[in-house]
């Protein structure tokens, strides 16, 4: 029940999170978990072949401070079209979807894998247009509050000089959010590695 | 409503919330940074915009657990454990409510067993039980679910740490800065306070909030009881005096 909060605040207060524990397959990654996929599922695919705007596909893996690769992460993504607009109407049959969800499977080495197109530059409030990114949310056993993160492109290094919210982030840490782009395949595929703590720790945010 | 980039969200509440480091939640230690969050001053399109699910087409009995996993003929039946409804209403801060947005729920059975390929408990499956829900909140914020209620299951956490009864729920609000994913607990349960999980909250109001409350009104007589969980997402306001200077 919703209680007025004592947090100087005449708010109700927001539900506190809680970890999305071992199992959050069952719930949000369905095939992962050996569960029978519904008619529709929300899945690595972004965008299919049909939609406008440069296929890509996004790899990652997520390494805890141990070193050791986290391979219970599901990972949620929202990101803009080709033209830098997000599509906020989500329907199954769409060919640009803009949300999508990943994890890895039992043989993937704690990869996952995105299909998507490539995002256009999505304006700033205050300032010059952002570069392309997409916006990732972490959860998983551990992670007591999901973790918001940006994956930003490599060969897109003009836009990222001059990206009004890369500059905002300590130069020496803005590397942690940049894809590199793999070479040979059919489809352009950038490489993501997302370290939750230590010494190449990726910048999170609050907002 | 997710349209709307000239939304801004009241601030979420980090000592409100569990801090990413509670150490007391052994896998947390790892999997917590140790830099600050890096806190925006100018929120963007890309956070105060998400997807909205009023038009995502779902399954017709997605919202019930207790028909919804018969994969068979051989294997039709219903599942074990205590028929309950679980409902409630997603409201923001202000208590305006959250429509069309989508409420996914994951769960053990009644014995405390995942479907998962990964949950090795010798607690069985159970047949006729899959433990995975969604739905879209109606004009009003209300959403519906009917299932059984889950049982505790060990961890391997401290020695002997037991999980109380407990329904996995995801709410994603009008954008991904209300995103969230959280657990219910049941009323009464005296697990609930020795949960390293749960003490990731300081404070016992906040894991008041989590705990869905019997309610025999809404109950179905000879049927099924029911619980209400509400879920507060955050405010949503205009932004009045946006670059005045």
């Amino acid at each position: 029940m919703t209680q007025p909060t004592k947090n100087g605040q005449l708010l109700y207060p927001e539900s506190p999170s809680q970890t999305a524990g071992p199992y959050v397959h069952i719930g949000l990654a369905l095939e992962v978990a050996g569960l029978p996929p519904r008619d529709f599922e929300i899945g690595p695919e972004i965008a299919t072949a049909e939609a406008a705007g440069e296929a890509i596909e996004i790899v990652g893996t997520v390494i805890d401070g141990n070193g050791d690769v986290v391979d219970d992460i599901l990972v949620e993504a929202w990101q803009a079209d080709a033209e830098g607009i997000y599509q906020t109407d989500y329907r199954a049959d769409r060919a640009f979807r803009g949300f999508g969800r990943t994890a890895p499977g039992e043989h993937d080495d704690g990869q996952w894998w995105l299909h998507t197109i490539k995002p256009g530059r999505v304006a700033h409030p205050s300032s010059a247009p952002m570069a392309p990114h997409i916006n990732l949310m972490l959860f998983a056993r551990g992670i007591n509050i999901h973790l918001n993160t940006r994956v930003y492109f490599d060969d897109e290094a003009e836009a990222n000089a001059a990206c009004p919210f890369l500059a905002r982030v300590p130069a020496g840490r803005r590397d942690t959010l940049i894809a590199t782009r793999e070479h040979g395949g059919d489809t352009p595929r950038y490489r993501v590695a997302i370290h939750l703590q230590g010494p190449r720790e990726t910048v999170f945010f609050d907002f | 409503m997710a349209q709307n980039d000239r939304t801004a969200f009241v601030m979420r509440d980090r000592g409100w919330h569990p801090p990413a480091y509670a150490p007391a939640y052994k896998t947390s230690v790892a999997r917590s940074p140790q830099q600050a969050l890096m806190s925006l001053q100018t929120p963007t399109a890309s956070e105060l915009t998400g997807p909205d699910f009023d038009h995502f087409a779902l399954g017709p009995v997605d919202n019930d657990l207790l028909l919804n996993f018969r994969p068979g003929t051989d294997r039709d039946g219903l599942p074990i454990g205590e028929r309950i409804i679980v409902y409630g209403r997603v409201v923001d801060q202000y208590n305006k409510p959250v429509a069309g947005t989508l409420v996914e729920i994951w769960q053990a059975n009644a014995g405390g067993r995942y479907r998962h390929k990964k949950d090795a408990y010798m607690a069985p499956l159970d047949p006729n039980f899959g433990g995975v829900g969604r739905t879209v909140t109606d004009a009003d914020g209300w959403y519906r679910f009917r299932t059984i209620r889950p049982g505790p299951y060990p961890w391997p956490n401290d020695v002997n740490s037991w999980r109380p009864a407990h329904i996995h729920v995801s709410v994603m609000g009008p954008s991904i800065s209300t995103r969230l994913i959280t657990q219910l607990y049941f009323e009464g349960d005296p697990l609930i306070p020795m949960c390293p999980i749960v003490n990731t909250l300081d404070d016992p109001e906040a894991v008041d909030t989590l705990v869905a409350r019997l309610d025999k009104a809404g109950s179905r007589p000879m049927d099924s009881l029911a619980y209400r969980f509400d879920i507060v997402t955050r405010g949503a306001l205009q932004t009045y005096f946006e670059n005045q200077g």
